[in-house]
């Protein structure tokens, strides 16, 4: 459905997008995942004909974003990191104006203003100026529009920026419904978003692909070795922090021991196991023997920082191998 | 097609739900009323002076009193097309909702027609409100109507071409302010320039006089119809948007 070979992006001096290629297949949620300034939103309006490519080629449902671009618009839906909207309009009043932008007319345009604003759960603010709603509720009005003329892909960048944890699971839901009829691809920077929606996730940083690979696989790749977080406390105020670290290293399976956080006697821990052991319950048994009160115990969540690390830490190594 | 009108209907619902349209209107209302006013108000002490002297000068309605307000109008645009045009673009960028615009199954020269004709509508309807006045005077006299009609055109011709540079500088900002004022630089340069041809009369200065648009509004105003003054008129509005079409294309290259 979308076929990138060797997109280039310069902006004057800065090359911000550098000789990119994948493919998305139909049906499927694709997760764009990179730090700030990785070169994800030009990507993304390479793909939607609002920038053209400096080099490279990129094709939408089967149209060249730079020699058909009339029809590539009509088949995406793109919603910017910043909702386009009217502050002046009402929100039906803006749907009905995108909708005959996008080219729907009289029934129609009706019945998919209808539609949209059900999926989006905006129909309770239909009547309302666009300028009074909540953040929340400007998301999902974007989101309206990006749906409105039924595309076959799905532009979404950041879809989730700025919103309550409550409103972020209500947009992954809506999301994850859109699926299937949808070819989806969101950008994001914060990796659980990625995790609960994508099935397949296309790392960028600094303009360059790192990876593409589907979710299970990447996470096995940058987790090969389980780490828990561990917060104890001693019984009576004697515990000290090389001492409790001492004892968790002994323990089978453990590789490391980090302390984080020390603070009125209470400690946290990142605990790396060795590879392809569970540790978890070890752990437990020997903070149980030890008489320490257990605050909690958790897999540690790996964020996207570290995720990069891992997998640029990769290149950079093969890459400079000479240094050594 | 379609597009231009969805973009012009738009456009005009902006305008009028901001309060930017109905201060316009009672501008225009309320400037227009007061050079109406002083207008005939000398007309009419002139008549009065006249008749104490006891001659009766041919007093002519239409050049003692419309040529010089539609040269009032004339003037009044030149003030009132950056702020209609200032928003144009400029907000567009700064919201972002150029974005949606351009990534819609749209052609930009659709936009940008749509954007101009929703201008040039409101600029038409601040002439409305100044032809209200004029109206009064065929309650109480008979002026030729043909000369206003000319007058008119020749006002709308000269606010379609300053909306169109208006347009053209609303597209290279983000800042509405520095559209405006750019934009109104423009507009009282271009009605200036005439000046030098009160002292100089080489090429140099008919060039100046001719690139003037307060040169090419006078015929219209005396209710005379030159196909030269209109084709500088639509010539000028062509350059506007083809400029503006060219600076909207080179966003995309240079975002």
């Amino acid at each position: 459905m979308i076929k990138v070979e060797g997109l280039s992006k310069r902006y004057g001096r800065t090359l911000a997008v550098d000789n990119i290629s994948f493919e998305v297949q139909k049906g499927q949620i694709v997760g764009f995942l990179g730090p700030n300034g990785a070169g994800k939103t030009t990507t993304m309006r390479i793909l939607t004909c609002f920038l053209p490519p400096t080099a490279g080629t990129a094709q939408v449902a089967g149209y060249d974003v730079v020699n058909q671009p009339l029809e590539v618009k009509k088949r995406v839906g793109y919603l910017p990191e910043n909702p386009p909207l009217y502050p002046e309009q009402d929100v039906e009043g803006y749907l009905t104006f995108v909708g005959k932008l996008k080219g729907l007319r009289s029934a129609e345009l009706k019945a998919r203003i209808d539609e949209a604003c059900e999926r989006c759960a905006i129909a309770d603010v239909r009547k309302v100026i666009v300028g009074k709603l909540s953040k929340g509720y400007r998301q999902r009005v974007g989101l309206a529009q990006a749906i409105i003329h039924n595309p076959e892909v799905l532009v979404l960048d950041e879809p989730t920026s700025g919103l309550d944890p409550k409103q972020i699971i209500e947009t992954r839901t809506l999301i994850k419904n859109l699926a299937g009829e949808h070819t989806i691809i969101l950008s994001t920077h914060i990796l659980p978003a990625v995790e609960q929606v994508c099935e397949q996730v296309i790392v960028i940083d600094k303009g360059k692909l790192v990876t593409i690979d589907s979710l299970a696989n990447l996470t096995q790749r940058v987790q090969g070795a389980e780490a828990v977080v561990l917060e104890i406390e001693g019984r009576d105020d004697t515990l000290d922090a090389a001492q409790a670290q001492r004892r968790l290293e002994l323990i089978s399976g453990v590789s490391r021991v980090v302390l984080q956080e020390a603070a009125r006697g209470c400690f946290i821990f990142e605990v790396l196991g060795q590879a392809g052991r569970s540790i978890r319950a070890e752990v437990g048994r020997a903070v149980l023997d030890a008489g320490w009160r257990l605050h909690q115990l958790r897999p540690a969540a790996r964020n996207l920082e570290e995720v990069f690390l891992e997998l640029t830490k990769g290149e950079k190594e093969t890459g400079s191998g000479d240094d050594k | 097609m379609r597009n231009i009108w969805t973009i012009w209907r738009k456009e005009l619902k902006i305008y009028f739900v901001s309060p930017i349209a109905y201060h316009l209107l009672a501008f225009t209302a309320v400037v227009f009323g007061f050079f109406f006013t002083v207008a005939t108000a000398i007309f009419v002490s002139r008549g009065m002076q006249s008749m104490r002297m006891g001659t009766m000068m041919p007093m002519d309605v239409n050049e003692w009193v419309i040529r010089p307000l539609l040269m009032n109008i004339s003037v009044i645009g030149l003030f009132v097309t950056p702020m209609i045009s200032m928003r144009l673009f400029a907000e567009e960028k700064f919201a972002g909702t150029i974005e949606l615009l351009m990534t819609s199954p749209v052609r930009d020269l659709e936009v940008i027609l749509g954007k101009w004709l929703g201008a040039l509508t409101l600029y038409a309807s601040l002439l409305g409100v100044s032809a209200i006045n004029l109206a009064l005077l065929f309650f109480y006299g008979q002026p030729d109507w043909k000369p206003i009609l000319v007058g008119y055109l020749g006002l709308l011709l000269q606010g379609g071409c300053l909306l169109a540079i208006g347009a053209f500088i609303s597209t290279m900002t983000r800042n509405q302010i520095v559209a405006a004022l750019i934009t109104f630089d423009l507009c009282l340069l271009l009605w200036v320039f005439d000046w030098v041809s009160a002292y100089e009369f080489a090429g140099w200065a008919r060039v100046m006089s001719y690139i003037s648009v307060l040169t090419h509004f006078e015929p219209f105003a005396k209710g005379v119809l030159d196909s030269k003054d209109v084709l500088f008129y639509v010539t000028f509005i062509f350059l506007g948007l083809f400029l503006t079409a060219r600076s909207l294309e080179s966003l995309r290259w240079r975002a």
